[in-house]
This record gives C-alpha cells, structure tokens and sequence, in this order.
C-alpha cells in the first residue's frame, strides 16, 4: 500500500518534471534527442590518439574524449600501483628514514586537494621549461620545452611485425618457464629461477628478432622550425601534468592500503615462518602476500574508480579528455542533457567493468593455496 | 635415552636487554641429546625469551649460543643452519589461516628441503598420524579447534626433522579440556627420543616427563634440578614462593 | 631465621644479580642508528639515497620559503632581486582570499561567523559537550550563520556572487555534510527496505551519483537545474551548486551508514521486537544511534574528501579558495607569484584536512566522541 503511494509520488514528480523540461527547452531554443551528434563540430583538439580535423563531426569528437580518457585511466592505474606498492612497502620498512619520508609524502598528498596538485604540477611544467628554442636535450632527439616533450617517432618498416610476433613468442615463452619451473617443483622439489628466466626470454626472444630483421624501425625526430617543433612525437604538458597529478595522488592512497593490508598479517605468522626456516622472500611471497591482498584488493577497487572518475579534472588544466570535450559542445549547441547523460553512461560503464575486473581478482586471492 | 656427554645447546654467560631493561642475566645452560628440559618461572621472569634466543627469534647482545656445532651469530647463514635443526611451536599456535591444514605442513619441507610435492604430502600425513589429526588433514586452521590447531602445529615443527623442539607455553592458550590432548602428543614425543625444552606451567607433566627443571626469575636461572628433588626440596626462597603459588 | 623445605634441608635466601647496564651499541643514539637506520647493506645504502636526497631539496626549500623570502606589509610587488618567496603577495591579496569579493565594510559579520564556528569546532575536538547537545547545536548552526554572511531581516543583504574565498569553500563543504547526512541516512534506511520500489529506488540513485565524478554533477545543477523547474522559478547558481554537492555527499554517505548498519547484529532487532518495540521505533533508537557512532571515523573521512572536493566549484564559475587562489595569481599587477599562491593554498588545506583527519584518528583511538 505504501508502496503504492511512493510510486504514486514518483510518476507525479517525474510528470512534472518532464513537463517543466519540455516548456523550458522550447523557451530557450534548445534542440533535444541525439541528432547533433552528427553535426560538423568546428572544434580543434590538441591532443588526441587518433587522427581528427575540426571537420569530424561532433559524434567522433565525443568518442575522441572518450578514447583520452581511458587513455589516461588505464596508464594511470598501472603507474599508480606501481609506484603505490612502492610507497606503502616504504611505509612498513623498518628503515626509519624511509618510513618517515614516505608517511610525509601520503599526508601530504592525501590533504590537499587533487585540482590543486594539478595546477601546481600544470604551472610547474609549463614555467619550469624553457621556450622550444631554448629545448633542454638530455638525449639526442629528446627535447623538453614548454610546449611538451618531444621525443622521436617510431615509423615501422617492414619486418617490424615479426618483431611485435617475437615480443608476444617471449611474453609466452615466459609463462611457459613459469609453469614449467611451478610443475618441476612439485615432481622433483628442484627450483629454478624461473622469474629471471622469463624475464630473458621476454628479452631475449624480441632482441634476437631485431638483429634478425636489422632493426626494421626508422626514427622521425622532431625538428625546430621557426618557433615551434614539427614531427616526431609529442607528449603535451597537459597530459603530462595530469598523469603526474593523478599518478601521485591516487598512489598514497593505493600505499596506505598496501602498508595496512601488510600490517594486517600477524607478527605470529612471521614469527613461526621464521622458525621453520623460511627465507624472508619465502615469507613474503607464500604467508604475507596472499594475506595481504585480501585487505589490499577490495580497498584498491575504490581508488581505481576514483582515478577514473578523478580524470574528469582534466577540464581545468585544458586536457581535452571526455568532460573537456563534452563542455565545449554544451558551449556551442546547449544540449546539456544529452551530454551529461552521456558522460554518466560512459563512465558508468568503465567503473562497472573496472569493479567486475577487480571482484574477479579478489575472488582469486580468496582461494590462493601454495 | 639420555647421553649426558653429548650436549646439543650450549649457553654461555647469555644477557640480553630490550633497550635499558637487563632481561636475561648471564644464563648458563646445556642441554644434552634427548634430555628433556622445563623451564618454569612467573611471568616476567625471562623463560619465553630464553627460547626465543635459541633459534634466534630474539637476538641476543652478549655471551654464546652453540646450537648442534654451530654458533649463532648474527650471519644468515648460520642462523639458517640453526633453525633448520631446531623446531619450535609457539602458545598462539600461528598457522597459516590461508592454507590448508595439509598444505601449512608441506609448505616448507617443499621449499627448504626441496621435496616434490608428493614426497611432502606423504611426510605430513605420517606426522598428522602421529599427532593423531588425519581426518582434518584438508580443512583450514580456522575450522579446528585450539588443541587441534596445536597439534597441528607441532606436526608442521617436526616435518623439518628438528634435533630439538621448543615449545613456549604450548598450552597456555588452550581451554583446559584440550591441554591433556596436547601434552599427550608431546609426552609421546619424549618417549620417541626427541631432546625437548619446554616452557610451561603444568608441573603435572614436568613431574612426569622432565630430566631437569629450570626455575627462572627475574632473568636468571634461580635453581635447576631433578623432578624429585625439585618440588620437595627447593634450594631457594624464591622457588618455594613460586611453587606455593602453583601447587 | 632458617625456613626448611618439606624434605627438611635448610632453604637459602636468593641473592638476585643487580641489573646491567646494555652495552653500548645496542642501546642511546648509537643503537637507535643501527637498528633504524644501518641495520643491513641496502638499509645503509637507501639511508645514504635520503639522506642525499634531503640535502639536495631541503635546503634550497627553506631559504626560498623562509630565509630569502620577503615577509613586509608593504602594498607594492616585491623587488625582483629578492630570489626568495614574496609573502607581500599573500598579505595584501589576504582578504580576498578569505572571503572574496565580500564588502570591506561588512566584514566583521564573516569575522564573527568564523570565530562562532571556529568556536564549536573547538568543542568538539576538545570533547566537553554531550553527544546530543553537540548534534544538535551542529544541526542547527547553518542557519544563523547563513544569516550572518547573507543579511536578510532587516540586516543589509549582501549579493551571492561576491562571497568567495575560504568562507565559500568552508560554507559550502559545512552546509553539504550537514544536509547530506540526514539525506544519506535515509538512502541508506531505504536500500534496505523490504519494498521493492523504494529499495530499487535508492541503489538506482546511490550507485548512480557515486559512478560518476563530481564535475558531471555540478555541471548537471548548474546547467539542468534551471530547465527543470518550472518556468519563472529560479535560483541563482551558489544555490544550485550547494544541492549538486549535497546530492552528491548523501549518496557517499549512506554508504558508510549502510556500512554500519551492516554491523549490527540482528540479535540487537530480534531482541527489540520481542519487547514489543515498532520497526520505526527500533530504527530510530537503537539501531542507528550505534551504527553512526561505529562509522564515526568514515564520516569524519568524509568531510575531509567533501571539504577537498569543494575546490572543484571554480569549474562552474564560483570562486572559492583554490578559485580566488588562481584568480590572485593571474592579477595583472601581481604576475609571477604562481607558486607563494599555491603553496600557501596547499598549507592551509593541509592544515584543515590533516587536523579533522587527526581528530577522526582519536576518535578511533578513544572509542567514543
């Protein structure tokens, strides 16, 4: 019965709004529905991954967004884990320096807020640098200057694809050895050093496919004309900027939950390891790692979808990612609803493929044995 | 059963400090091949801490520690050596809660010893016989109950094929309807042969298994004697005091 | 006086071995540097890495800070020979960065409702009101607050769009917890209510506004709110953005009530039931009261991210902190002073956050207010 009247209130409040939106939308000359999707956009982006022109439609200008977008969140999460392995390792180290200097970064960054560190890190990279005729050149090619990092632009040439089957002939290769070593182990109690194994074959496989097909890439190097840089390959300070801002922010988050689910692991545990004799590697990898992940993975779930929905602040420093975009065509056209209603889709989506991926994972450590 | 010339723990002149704090005082023990050594005190005394040096859980700052020929010093390898001969089980028992009661045992004979896995599996089942737990053999730690987990954990210690066995305090921790369970698989233990040094206040077992008592206090060793002499005719003041309270 | 044991011999009195002093390497500054900071060759190793590390970044940071920096009251830009910071800057641009573009005239009303607020957020950390009075007078401080800062009632008004500064971002952060914790409290009630439409109703909502980033919510009130009402109805932007952020604040926390709710045993209901209480009554009595005072911490953690999140506003034309911040930095009178204006933005926040976050860390500690 209650249920009844709360559905009742709902389609009342739903009916006028809709009513309200239509009367207003009329008044203000707005179009409605999806159509200006394909509409020639007008608008140039400054950094995207595939290739655009202002006369793309507004539709592809979108997608571009998106595409920088995930772009930065899957590059993002990746370094951020990194480096906050690093950080939350450093916080359990008994070294008290250490300890010290990585507790001093976490509080640091996890107090003050996000757009701020991203306009400290903008500002830095963008007035730290010299002007492009001035680059700083740490390496031949390398150039760093306001404008962005330029590095040389790989142009493959033939032969180049048996080097990529020769990358992926190793990544196997490598996880071939893995098995191979867990299999030995269990019939015949032997070790082998399976991890540097597999790091050569990854290594080396691809090498010896390089010197085979005499090094199939040609280099394109950025060149100064007049006062900019032409070729080559270019990473914009705006994109650096957020990268490092959200890579250092997200990362004393990641590292807090790295020394909590390390700190979670009883001292008794250590304690008996130790006295069956078990090395500290031994330790680590067999009893604190698998007990570990279980605090430190459902906690990492949250800061990877805050990373992502974090990249939307790529608005303020003029990365031109998904929100970017999306507010420069409500600019132009005015369909706001259709534009928000869109970004919540998307983002909906990557943060319910991220969840699903990361249960997926803690459903596994749930189960880890040997 | 007792080889009184074979000593296989050496102490000598053993202090130890937590910061300030003179927590062993100049200790002097040996503990010969198959003898059974209690070590009892009150709380305070020293006795965990004793043990804990042996196979270097603590370290210690000053005097000698020879276990089995080799001498603990603070080079890994020695103290590899050292705990490999030694076994100990601890009063919070401290299996591993993600792995299996089979694999807590197989674990480090697999990846010290270097056993295959089968070979390992067998060894754990043999022990779980002994200790007399077979059935629970795939359950997790956290399914079993404390005597269980106890008597697991012993199993673990001796598929390492320890010289030695510590125990510190293994049924402190225990509702006192498993303790008997537990000191059962030791006193077993003692009759197989195997050189014991076991911190504990159950003087029922210490009268009915130990060659030697050590009482300790305040971080020395008060007085060591022979069960029989030990609880009728104590040297000292302090021993009377402590076995007043206990008895 | 001779005591004898049972078997009749003589017992002698122990002598007990004084107590030694630790030798010296183990114990004082020595000890304390072996074992913290050399205790093995990579501890050594990494200790020298810092070590290089800090003197190669603190000094230069102290002398740009402190020691070469320019600490006058003057109103003209610092001399450009000075190579330290120019805090000038910051004391001249001082009052706009505290309350914006808010009339000189007035300013003892944002004075006043900083040092009543700053008031009962003292008491709180010190802990000497009763948890009810202090919900109370927490629930019912916005409003004459607002009052104060916005005139109204025979006190001259001031316009929305001059507030500014911390006064906007400490406004807005205060108003959106406040609000959004009882709101978040009934999301939280109605995700696990028995009636299919309420209890759809809510996840739908909840997991919407926590999917996606704050941005696409304060552009949807600042942009759809005003095509939804109806029409000759309409608010000025401060307003819309103050709902956006308590929309987007309730659905986080009643995530962390349902959390709490979570924790309490059903036993606690059953048990209430029995003694003849109603569903409401138990709600309201016994169930939430100990779930809010389990999830205290996370709450606190809450404001801190709410209070961090506010800096977003500046996206949708409002100046707070960080906004009037970047607007003093780009003062055509004033260019160049990019980094005394975020390094003292990034000190006062720091202060802020770090200081409600200790406070939530003893709570923990304490186990109670």
């Amino acid at each position: 019965m209650l249920q009844a009247a709360v559905i009742g209130i709902i389609l009342y409040a739903a009916h006028g709004l809709l009513v309200n939106t239509q009367a207003n939308l009329e008044a203000r000359n707005i179009a409605s529905g999806f159509g200006f999707l394909s509409l020639e956009s007008g608008m140039p982006i400054s950094n995207s991954l595939l290739p655009y022109s202002p006369a793309d439609s507004y539709g592809f200008a979108f997608f571009i967004g998106i595409i920088n977008t995930l772009y930065v969140a899957f590059f993002g999460i990746i370094l951020a884990t990194l480096i906050g392995i690093l950080i939350g390792v450093a916080r359990v180290s008994n070294n008290w320096l250490i300890s010290k200097l990585a507790e001093i970064y976490v509080e640091v960054l996890r107090n003050i807020p996000l757009l701020l560190t991203l306009f400290f890190t903008y500002t830095i990279a963008l007035a730290a640098l010299p002007i492009p005729k001035k680059s700083l050149m740490p390496f031949e090619g390398f150039f760093l200057n306001n404008r962005g990092i330029y590095l040389p632009r790989p142009i493959p040439e033939s032969g180049f694809l048996i080097v990529c089957l020769a990358v992926l002939i190793g990544i196997i290769a490598a996880f071939m050895i893995h098995w191979f070593a867990k299999r030995l182990h269990r019939e015949t109690g032997r070790t082998i050093p399976s991890f540097t194994l597999g790091l050569i074959a990854m290594v080396a496989i691809p090498a010896i496919a390089w010197w085979l097909t005499r090094g199939p890439i040609a280099w394109e190097f950025a060149v100064l004309k007049g006062f900019n840089f032409q070729g080559g390959l270019v990473i914009r300070p705006e994109f650096s900027a957020l990268m490092i801002g959200l890579v250092l922010y997200t990362a004393a988050f990641i590292g807090e939950n790295v020394r909590s689910g390390i700190q979670s692991v009883d001292m008794g545990q250590i304690n008996s390891s130790k006295a069956l004799g078990l090395t500290t590697g031994l330790t680590m990898r067999k009893v604190i790692l698998p007990q570990a992940l279980r605090v430190i993975i459902p906690a990492t779930t949250n800061d990877y979808t805050s990373l992502v929905k974090n990249s939307s602040l790529a608005v303020a420093i003029g990365y031109p990612d998904m929100v970017s975009i999306g507010g420069t065509i409500i600019g132009q056209n005015d369909q706001a609803i259709e534009i928000i209603a869109m970004w919540m889709g998307v983002y909906m989506t990557i943060n319910l493929m991220v969840s699903m991926i990361m249960n997926w994972l803690n459903a596994k450590v749930q189960h880890i044995g040997r | 059963m007792n080889q009184l010339n074979n000593p296989i723990i050496e102490i000598t002149n053993l202090n130890k400090w937590f910061g300030n704090f003179h927590v062993l005082k100049n200790i002097n023990m040996t503990i010969h091949k198959g003898e059974i050594i209690v070590i009892c005190g009150p709380s305070g005394s020293g006795k965990s801490t004793l043990i804990r040096c042996i196979n270097r859980i603590e370290e210690h700052q000053k005097g000698k520690i020879i276990v089995a020929g080799t001498e603990l010093t603070g080079k890994m390898k020695n103290i590899a050596d050292v705990r490999r001969e030694v076994g100990m089980v601890f009063q919070t028992f401290d299996l591993f809660p993600h792995l299996t009661v089979l694999e807590n045992l197989t674990l480090a004979p697999a990846w010290i010893l270097k056993m295959p896995q089968k070979k390992a599996e067998e060894l754990a089942m043999t022990l779980l016989k002994r200790v007399q737990i077979t059935d629970q053999a795939f359950k997790m730690p956290g399914q079993l109950s404390g005597g269980q987990q106890q008597r697991v954990a012993i199993a673990r210690a001796l598929c390492m094929n320890p010289k030695i066995m510590l125990f510190d305090e293994p049924t402190s921790a225990l509702d006192p309807e498993m303790v008997k369970e537990v000191l059962d698989v030791i006193k077993q233990l003692a009759h197989d042969g195997m050189t014991m040094c076991v911190v504990t206040h159950e003087m029922g077992f210490a009268k009915q298994v130990a060659n030697r008592i050590l009482f300790m206090d305040q971080g020395e060793i008060v007085e060591e004697n022979h069960p029989d002499k030990f609880f009728i005719s104590p040297k000292y003041d302090r021993t009377q005091q402590f076995l007043s309270q206990i008895i | 006086m001779t005591t004898l044991s049972d078997a009749g011999i003589e017992i002698q009195v122990f002598k007990p071995m004084p107590d030694l002093p630790a030798p010296l390497e183990s114990v004082g500054i020595i000890g304390w540097l072996k074992g913290n900071l050399f205790s093995s060759k990579i501890n050594s190793l990494l200790t020298f890495a810092a070590l290089f590390f800090l003197w190669k970044t603190l000094p230069p940071l102290l002398s740009w800070t402190i020691i070469d920096a320019t600490w006058s009251f003057s109103s003209h830009p610092c001399p450009t020979e000075k190579t330290g910071a120019c805090w000038t800057f910051i004391f001249v641009k001082f009052r706009v960065l505290m309350v914006g573009l808010y009339p000189q005239e007035l300013l003892w009303r944002p004075i006043l409702t900083f040092v009543i607020f700053g008031g009962v957020c003292v008491l709180t950390a010190l802990r000497v009101l009763q948890t009810k009075l202090l919900i109370t007078l927490w629930f019912f401080l916005p409003l004459p607050l607002f009052f104060l800062i916005n005139g109204g009632m025979g006190i001259e008004t001031v316009e929305q769009s001059l507030w500014g500064g911390l006064m906007l971002s400490t406004g807005l952060a205060a108003i959106g917890i406040i609000m959004s914790i009882p709101l978040g409290i009934l999301l939280a009630l109605g995700r696990r209510s028995s009636m299919v439409v309420v209890k759809s109703l809510c996840i739908g909502i909840i997991e919407s506004i926590r999917g996606v980033p704050l941005i696409t919510i304060l552009f949807m009130a600042s942009v759809m709110l005003p095509i939804f009402l109806p029409q000759g109805m309409s608010i000025n932007n401060l307003l819309r953005v103050q709902i956006g952020i308590i929309l987007f604040s309730s659905a986080y926390i009643a995530e962390v009530v349902r959390g709490g709710l979570q924790a309490i045993s059903q036993g606690q209901i059953e048990a209430a039931s029995s003694l003849g209480l109603k569903n409401w009554t138990i709600t309201c009595f016994i169930v939430l009261p100990q779930a809010l005072r389990h999830v205290i911490p996370s709450l606190i953690g809450r404001c801190v991210a709410l209070f961090k999140d506010t800096s977003l506003v500046i996206i949708v034309g409002l100046l707070d902190f960080l906004g009037m911040i970047k607007a003093s930095a780009q003062d055509p009178d004033w260019l160049g002073y990019d980094a005394e204006a975020y390094v003292f933005c990034a000190l006062i926040y720091w202060i802020i956050c770090f200081s409600m976050s200790q406070y939530g860390k003893s709570i923990e500690h304490h186990n109670q207010w």
